[in-house]
C-alpha cells in the first residue's frame, strides 16, 4: 500500500478528479495548501505597498491505494495537473504502515479497496 | 407643473431630487456588490471594479457629450450638442420640471452610470479590464444616451406616445439586450459548461440586492422630478412590485426544487424593481403587485433555461433586466390608468393604441441596443484583444488585471523595497 500525495494547481482540480475517476481511483482527500515551487512570484500592490507573493495556492490530494493502483493514480495526477508551466506541482509516493476503515474495522488492503456499489 | 410653467424652482422638489440622486448613485456600488457575490473569489475585485469604473468614466462621458445627446434638442433619433460640456446647464429649471437643470443632469447621470455598469454582468470573469472600460464609456454615449433621448429627451418614441416612467427602454432593455450582444461577441468563459462556476458569497448578493432596492426608491420615486403624485405613486409601487416578485419567486423555487433559495431571492428583488421601473408612475398600486408577480415568470424561465445553452451571459442581465423591463413596458399598455397617472389609459381602460405604442418600444429598444452593442464591441475588439488568455482566466482576473486579491492571507507576502520598484511589471507577474 502506498500513500500518493499530489500537490497541484487549484484550477486543475476538476481535471485531476476526472482523470482519477477514469482511472477507477476512488477515495480522495483534498486540502488547500500554500507553497512555493520555484514558479513566478506575483507582484501585488495594496495602497502603495508593493509586495511579492512568495506562496501560491495549491491543492493537496491524498490518495491511499493498493500497490497495483500506484501507477494509474500517479499517471492520472500527471495527466490532470499538467500545464507545462513551472508550478504544476509534485507527486510524492510514500509507504503506508497501516490503513483502517473506521466503519467496518477492515484493515490494510481491504480498507483501501473501494466498496462495490 | 404650475411652478414649472412659471419657470420657478420648487424647494420641495429640489430637496427630494438631491436625495433621490444620491440614492441612485449608491445603486452602482450596490450593483458591484451584488455582482461580486455572484462570481468566483478570484474575480471579485475585477467584477466590483467594473461598476466602480463606471462611476469614473461614464460620469465624465455624460458630462462631455452624453447628457447633451440625450437631453438637448436634436432630431427624433438623437439630441444635439447644444448642452455638451454643460454649456447652458445651470440653475434655471429644466423644462417640464421645477428643479435646476444642473440637478436634473446629475440625476440622469446616475442612471447612465448604473446602466453602463449593468452590462458588465454579461462578460465578467474573462473580459480584460481596460478594453471593457473603454467600451463602457463609448456605450454610455452611443447606446444609452440615444435610447434615453428616445423616451426621456423628446425623441421619436416619446413623440409616438410610448410611456416609460423611469427607463424601461434605456436602462432595463438597453442593458439587458446589450448584455446579450456582449456575451455573444466576447464568448463563454473557458470553463463554462465544463465546471460548476458557483457564486462565492451569497451574502454579498443579498446585501447588494437589498441596497439596490433601497436605491431604487430614488430611481423610480425621483423619476417624477417632483414630490407630486406621480413620485409618490412610483415610490409606493417600488415597494409593492418587488414584494410580489419575491413571493412568486419563492413559490416557483418550491415548485421546482422544494426549497427557497437565497440567490434566487436576491435575483427576485432585482427583477421586481426592474419590472416596475417603466410602469412605476403609470399604474395603480394593485396593478403594480400584479406586475411584480407576472415579471417573475419570464425571468425565472430564462434563468433556468440559459445555463443549459452555450450562451454564457454570466450574471443573467438579459433575464433580470431585459425581460423584466420588457414585461413592464408591455404591462403599461394594458394597465396604464389615467385616473392614477393623468397621462394615458391602457388597453383595459379603453385605449388599445397605448399597447401599440408600448410594443413599438419593446421592439425598437432591444433591436438598437443589441445591434449597436455588437458593432461597438467588435470595433473595440478590432483595436485590442477583449479577452484574457486561458492562463490568465485560470489565475483569476483580480491578480492578472489589478495585481490584488480580495481575500489575502498575507502569508508569504514579502515587502518589495524601493530599488526593486524600478521596473514594475505591467502584467503583475514576474520571474
Amino acid at each position: 500500500m502506498k500513500l500518493v500525495i499530489g500537490i497541484v494547481r487549484p484550477e486543475r482540480a476538476n481535471n485531476v478528479l476526472e482523470a482519477l475517476y477514469r482511472a477507477d481511483v476512488r477515495g480522495v482527500s483534498i486540502s488547500r495548501v500554500q507553497g512555493h515551487g520555484g514558479e513566478l512570484d506575483r507582484v501585488e500592490t495594496y495602497r502603495g505597498t508593493r509586495v511579492k507573493m512568495e506562496l501560491s495556492e495549491k491543492l493537496r490530494f491524498e490518495i491511499a491505494v493498493s500497490d497495483e493502483y500506484v501507477e494509474p493514480t500517479v499517471a492520472a495526477l500527471c495527466a490532470g495537473a499538467h500545464t507545462g508551466d513551472v508550478g504544476d506541482g509534485k507527486i510524492f509516493v510514500v509507504a503506508l504502515e497501516q490503513v483502517v476503515r473506521i466503519r467496518t474495522g477492515e484493515t490494510d488492503h481491504s480498507a483501501v479497496t473501494p466498496v462495490k456499489s | 407643473m404650475i411652478a414649472a410653467a412659471a419657470g420657478r424652482i420648487s424647494a420641495g422638489d429640489t430637496a427630494w431630487m438631491l436625495v433621490a440622486t444620491a440614492l441612485v448613485l449608491m445603486m452602482t456600488p450596490a450593483l458591484g456588490l451584488f455582482y461580486a457575490g455572484l462570481v468566483r473569489s478570484k474575480n471579485v475585485l475585477n467584477t466590483f471594479m467594473m461598476s466602480v469604473a463606471a462611476l469614473g468614466v461614464v460620469t465624465l462621458a455624460w458630462v462631455l457629450v452624453g447628457y447633451s445627446l440625450a437631453f438637448s434638442h436634436g432630431n427624433g433619433f438623437v439630441g444635439g450638442l447644444h448642452l455638451a460640456l454643460l454649456r447652458h446647464v445651470a440653475f434655471a429649471p429644466r423644462a417640464g420640471t421645477a428643479i435646476p437643470q444642473l440637478l436634473f443632469m446629475c440625476f440622469q447621470a446616475t442612471f447612465c452610470i448604473v446602466t453602463s455598469a449593468l452590462v458588465s454582468g454579461a462578460v465578467v470573469e474573462r473580459i480584460r479590464f481596460v478594453p471593457f472600460v473603454a467600451f463602457m464609456a463609448l456605450w454610455s454615449v452611443l447606446v444609452y444616451a440615444v435610447l434615453a433621448h428616445w423616451v426621456f429627451g423628446g425623441g421619436w418614441l416619446a413623440a409616438h406616445g410610448t410611456l416609460d416612467f423611469a427607463g424601461g427602454v434605456p436602462v432595463e432593455m438597453g442593458s439587458g439586450f446589450s448584455a446579450l450582444a456582449a456575451a455573444i461577441v466576447v464568448g463563454p468563459r473557458r470553463d463554462y459548461g465544463r465546471q460548476a462556476l458557483l457564486p462565492h458569497n451569497g451574502v454579498f448578493a443579498l446585501l447588494g440586492a437589498g441596497l439596490l432596492w433601497f436605491g431604487w426608491f430614488g430611481f423610480n420615486g425621483g423619476s417624477g422630478y417632483s414630490v407630486g403624485q406621480s413620485g409618490v405613486l412610483a415610490f409606493t409601487n417600488t415597494l409593492l412590485a418587488p414584494a410580489a416578485t419575491l413571493v412568486v419567486w419563492f413559490v416557483l423555487d418550491v415548485a421546482r426544487d422544494g426549497r427557497v433559495t437565497a440567490i434566487g431571492a436576491a435575483t427576485a428583488i432585482v427583477v421586481g424593481c426592474v419590472g416596475i421601473t417603466p410602469a412605476a408612475g403609470y399604474i395603480s398600486p394593485m396593478a403594480a403587485i400584479l406586475l411584480g408577480a407576472l415579471a417573475a415568470l419570464p425571468s425565472y424561465a430564462a434563468i433556468v433555461w440559459r445555463p443549459r445553452t452555450r450562451l454564457d451571459e454570466t450574471l443573467d442581465v438579459l433575464a433580470a433586466h431585459g425581460l423584466a423591463g420588457l414585461t413592464g413596458i408591455l404591462f403599461i399598455g394594458f394597465f396604464a390608468q389615467r385616473s392614477w397617472n393623468r397621462a394615458a389609459d391602457g388597453l383595459l381602460y379603453g385605449h388599445p393604441a397605448q399597447l401599440a405604442h408600448q410594443l413599438l418600444a419593446a421592439v425598437a429598444g432591444p433591436a438598437y441596443a443589441f445591434a449597436a452593442t455588437a458593432v461597438l464591441l467588435k470595433l473595440v475588439g478590432a483595436v485590442c484583444s477583449l479577452r484574457a488568455t486561458p492562463r490568465e482566466e485560470a489565475l483569476g482576473m483580480d491578480v492578472v488585471q489589478h495585481g490584488e486579491e480580495a481575500y489575502t492571507t498575507g502569508e508569504g507576502a514579502i515587502l518589495v523595497v524601493a530599488e526593486e520598484d524600478a521596473a514594475p511589471e505591467l502584467t503583475g507577474v514576474r520571474p
